[in-house]
């Protein structure tokens, strides 16, 4: 029971918003200590998995490309063409991202978008233009939203459309685990049934994003009717 | 035989200059503190292979300690003027957009195409491997066109890498932690205490208590791979398959999905969720988690329905 001491550890952290570096490290150092393990163990055991991990760091050399296109203006223009679209509003722009990450993971793309890759240097941009087209002047609270909204758009396309590729990590990591209880699998059979949710996920958030242009283009209705009424 | 160990090394350059532009940085008062952060990182990826399970523990501790104890800071110059690329902008156009779109259209070639040369290519990394070169060839056409100073990106690529910060090694410590976990025997403590909550005879009961251990043990986690293997040996296999006899490519593929709602709504799931808040300037970190519950919560629901209704049929 004491090794549940560690996620004790995590979310207390959390909450009283230490640094999350500083948790994990103390969470790793509790959870090994009421495991009975001795110091050198745990940081060794941190230091092997951190070691095999560092492709997850890979994707910060994109920063160099993405500052300099930004440092001729990648930013600026993508929001010139997206506010020279008619027609285009921050939810159908996202929802056609949202289709295309989507589309894109489910053929085992998943690196070729990314936060750093898109979302940062066009998605979001274009996202603000559209929304500023829409609602006349944005507040910095909509702004943040429309951002928000950009960065979450990714998350939601990426998560719901890789696992209908057949070599995932996350397949390949249920057909080692079911092969460990004797049931084999073909990886085709795990990823066919990731297709219900791949579809429930695009209308929620697609529904979502409608709700946005509502309530962007909203604002806009209301302050032309309010300058009628003056 | 191009591998994983190239795309290494050129990282390790890129996180070495982003420590020499910091050294040199006098902008910074902790300009040391950003040096050293990512002068190890460099390490790491360059002798990490050679430093051995403690080496790179240590490694690990120092990091923490720059970062956990306020060690970094941010640059005050270097910001390009705003008028300078509104006037870039209208002079290189669109042309912009095809150097960007490099990067992604080079993975997918690179993805598609290397896997037919196994001599030449590590076929298991051809996407991350395709990603690097899409960096270098990208690069290449900036230096041609635009004419860029030799310095302009990794100054810039600084500037980011110095706005995500700590947040940047999250997902790797993340990693990290579920090992030590697994070394421990969390998981099957908590599959212990999970198997209690679920009442007896219900299969509703025990596909709830699965859809939302997956989702609630990965908020927990960050990350729903380590989530996966304790619900699955706490409900999913004893109780779902075995005893009420559930489709197994079901239950797992949609219960991993059940994890990554889960995902959506945990600033644990850093690279994910706090990364993007850092990397668009948001002023509340847990901006793109709270845009995300309302998404995450219903896609949970259905979930839930879905091995309800396909699995057991």
């Amino acid at each position: 029971m004491w090794v549940l001491l560690g996620i004790a550890v995590i979310v207390i952290g959390f909450m009283l918003r230490f640094n999350p570096l500083l948790v994990i490290m103390a969470s790793a150092a509790v959870t090994g200590m009421s495991a009975g393990l001795d110091i050198h163990a745990i940081i060794s055991a941190f230091g092997k998995a951190f070691n095999d991990a560092r492709y997850v760091s890979i994707v910060w050399i994109v920063l160099p490309v993405i500052g300099m296109l930004e440092a001729f203006g990648l930013q600026e223009r993508a929001r010139g063409l997206i506010s020279s679209l008619k027609g285009a509003t921050t939810g159908r722009l996202l929802t056609g991202y949202l289709l295309l990450r989507q589309l894109t993971a489910a053929l085992g793309l998943t690196s070729i978008a990314g936060h750093p890759q898109t979302v940062r240097p066009l998605v979001a941009p274009m996202a603000e233009a559209a929304a500023e087209t829409q609602a006349g002047s944005l507040t910095d609270d909509q702004r943040e939203e429309v951002k928000a909204y950009s960065a979450a758009t990714d998350n939601v396309g990426l998560f719901f459309g890789e696992d209908i590729f057949l070599a995932i990590g996350s397949i390949l990591l249920m057909k080692g685990l079911l092969e460990q209880y004797g049931i084999i699998l073909e990886p085709f059979q795990l990823s066919v049934w990731a297709i219900p949710t791949a579809i429930a996920a695009f209308l929620i958030h697609g529904f979502r994003l409608w709700r946005l242009d509502r309530r962007l283009s909203g604002r806009l209705a209301a302050s032309a009717d309010a300058g009628t009424a003056a | 035989m191009i591998t994983l160990t190239w795309v290494y090394i050129l990282a390790g350059a890129a996180f070495a200059a982003f420590a020499l532009f910091n050294l040199a940085d006098k902008s910074n008062p902790r300009r040391l503190g950003n040096a050293a952060f990512w002068g190890l990182m460099a390490a790491s990826m360059w002798v990490g292979d050679w430093l051995g399970d403690f080496g790179n523990g240590l490694l690990v501790l120092a990091l923490v300690a720059i970062a956990g104890f306020g060690g970094l800071g941010k640059t005050k110059g270097n910001d390009i003027p705003d008028a300078l690329k509104q006037e870039r902008a209208s002079r290189y156009g669109n042309g912009l957009f095809a150097v960007a779109l490099i990067i992604p259209a080079t993975a997918l070639a690179g993805t598609l195409l290397f896997k037919e040369y196994p001599a030449m290519f590590d076929v298991k990394q051809v996407t991350l491997i395709s990603l690097a070169l899409g960096v270098l060839l990208a690069l290449g056409v900036g230096y041609a066109w635009l004419r860029a100073s030799p310095s302009l990106p990794l100054s810039q690529g600084r500037r980011l890498m110095d706005s995500v910060g700590w947040a940047a090694i999250l997902p790797q410590m993340l990693a990290s932690l579920g090992a030590v976990f697994a070394l421990a025997g969390v998981g099957d403590v908590v599959g212990g205490v999970v198997q209690q909550a679920i009442p007896e005879g219900s299969l509703l009961g025990a596909v709830i208590a699965f859809g939302l251990g997956m989702a609630l043990f990965t908020m927990i986690m960050g990350n729903a791979f380590a989530a996966f293997p304790v619900m699955i040996a706490a409900i999913g296999m004893p109780l779902l398959i075995k005893q009420y006899h559930g489709d197994p490519a079901i239950i797992c593929a949609i219960g991993m999905l059940a994890g990554f709602c889960g995902t959506l709504m945990t600033p644990m799931a850093a690279n994910f969720n706090l990364v993007p808040a850092a990397l668009l300037e948001l002023k509340d970190e847990n901006a793109v988690v709270k845009t995300q519950v309302a998404t995450a919560l219903p896609l949970l629901v259905v979930n839930i329905a879905l091995i309800y209704f396909l699995a057991f049929r």
